[in-house]
């Protein structure tokens, strides 16, 4: 038997830069509510959204995920091509085939990296951070590049009062490379297929080459609706604030990092409902900084951890070389967290 | 012990007050969480949660859209509490 000689990885992985990207046209309740009978205060008090960022033609899965990707590595300090993997999180690129990745990886000038999409929801970037952290370590490439890309416009359904206002576009990117030091902690992740039903997709794709429209949503006028993101507020709800809390503690545990070390708190922003009760049940130390950038994002899905930690760097709410708790939880159901050293 | 009515409906007034910032009186078996206690559909997942903790009952997400008063949520805690 041939003796194979393994590859040589880093001894750790870190996140060396992050970037964003978030369309340029900015959507106000007010424009929500010219399809829905609620009010811009309800909307508010239901998610804490004021405004979200709708991309337009140009601003595309791809465009907005270079764009981000781009100043994640000129905040990295890294050259494209030294990039060997790109992982793009994406529940709304709607050519399945051949996968965005390899578009953007091309269009950001790496060197042949590898280049693959991943499907898993709002939690997709702790996932693709939790791939790329092994890569690192294992030595398939020295720097990865982890995108979490949304257009959950093209996915909402702006005549149903329960979601028209919640969702928006955007992309966030990180470079992920090696470390002397752990500055990426073990995942806690999982999934609870049991509860697929929560959060969906109205109707499968293939619907719609029956030509059965029976089977299909229609509008008030008779027209076949385009599939959106349909959830069961409640119980997601619940799952997200107290079981994830459970999560996220987990990921602080397994870290070795007690709240009171702990410097940043970025969930999934879904809803700051949900992101106000988690850091109740979690008790987080009041000089924790928490991102609440859903205010003036929406739900972004994969893309949100990413965006509001770019936001809270940006700021100086946080700074490099906090310690951040992450947590991503959504469709599936899925979730995964973890904590960083912010770069 | 099985926790009677009116500890419930006191024990449901203090987790309103807790969650909401309703005054505790003012959670009376006719009140409808949301018409008369300002108790949204996400707060109300809050209270139901912390009822199970408190009276060591499970109430499942089905059953709470039913649960429409003080009255309607009293009564299934002392019908389900174990």
């Amino acid at each position: 038997m041939a003796k194979i000689k393994p590859a040589k990885g880093a001894p750790y992985a870190r996140i060396l830069g992050v970037g964003g990207y978030r369309p340029t046209r900015v959507v106000p309740n007010e424009v929500i509510l010219e399809r829905i009978d609620s009010s811009d205060e309800w909307i508010r008090s239901r998610s804490g959204i004021e405004t979200r960022h709708w991309a337009g033609p140009e601003e595309t899965v791809a465009a907005m995920a270079v764009e981000a990707s781009g100043k994640a590595i000129a905040d990295a300090g890294v050259d494209a091509a030294q990039i060997g993997a790109v992982i793009v999180s994406t529940v709304s690129h709607f050519s399945q085939t051949p996968a965005v990745a390899t578009e953007i990886a091309d269009k950001l000038g790496t060197d042949k990296a590898a280049a693959f999409d991943i499907s898993a929801g709002c939690a997709g970037f702790g996932y693709g951070l939790t791939l790329a952290k092994g890569m690192v370590v294992e030595g398939s490439a020295e720097y990865v590049l982890v995108i979490g890309v949304e257009r959950l416009s093209d996915l909402t359904d702006l005549d149903d009062r329960a979601t028209a206002f919640l969702f928006g576009d955007g992309a966030g990117a990180v470079v992920v490379g090696p470390s002397e030091e752990p500055a990426i902690g073990p995942t806690v992740w999982g999934s609870e297929g049991d509860k697929a039903g929560t959060i969906k997709q109205t109707v499968p794709w293939d619907r719609f080459r029956v030509g059965d429209i029976s089977q299909l949503p229609l509008d008030s006028q008779g027209n076949i609706k385009f599939p959106a993101i349909t959830q069961e507020g409640q119980a997601v709800f619940r799952w997200a604030v107290f079981e994830m809390a459970k999560v996220a503690q987990q990921a602080l545990d397994a870290a070795g990092v007690s709240p009171e070390e702990l410097d940043v708190f970025i969930p999934h922003q879904a809803n700051v409902r949900i992101i106000d009760s988690m850091v109740k049940t979690l008790k987080l130390p009041e000089n924790v900084t928490v991102a609440r950038d859903i205010r003036t994002t929406g739900n972004t899905s994969a893309a949100s951890i990413p965006l509001a930690m770019e936001r809270l760097l940006a700021t100086g709410e946080a700074k490099s070389g906090d310690t951040a708790l992450i947590i991503g939880f959504g469709a599936g159901l899925v979730y995964a967290a973890t904590v960083v050293t912010l770069p | 012990m099985a926790a009677t009515q009116e500890e419930i409906v006191a024990g449901l007034a203090e987790i309103v007050n807790e969650i909401a910032g309703i005054p505790v009186e003012d959670v009376q078996l006719d009140k409808s969480f949301t018409d008369d206690l300002d108790v949204d559909s996400l707060s109300m997942v809050e209270v139901v949660v912390a009822a199970e903790e408190r009276f060591d009952v499970k109430i499942p997400d089905d059953d709470v859209k039913n649960l429409k008063t003080v009255g309607d949520a009293a009564e299934y805690i002392l019908k389900h509490q174990s």
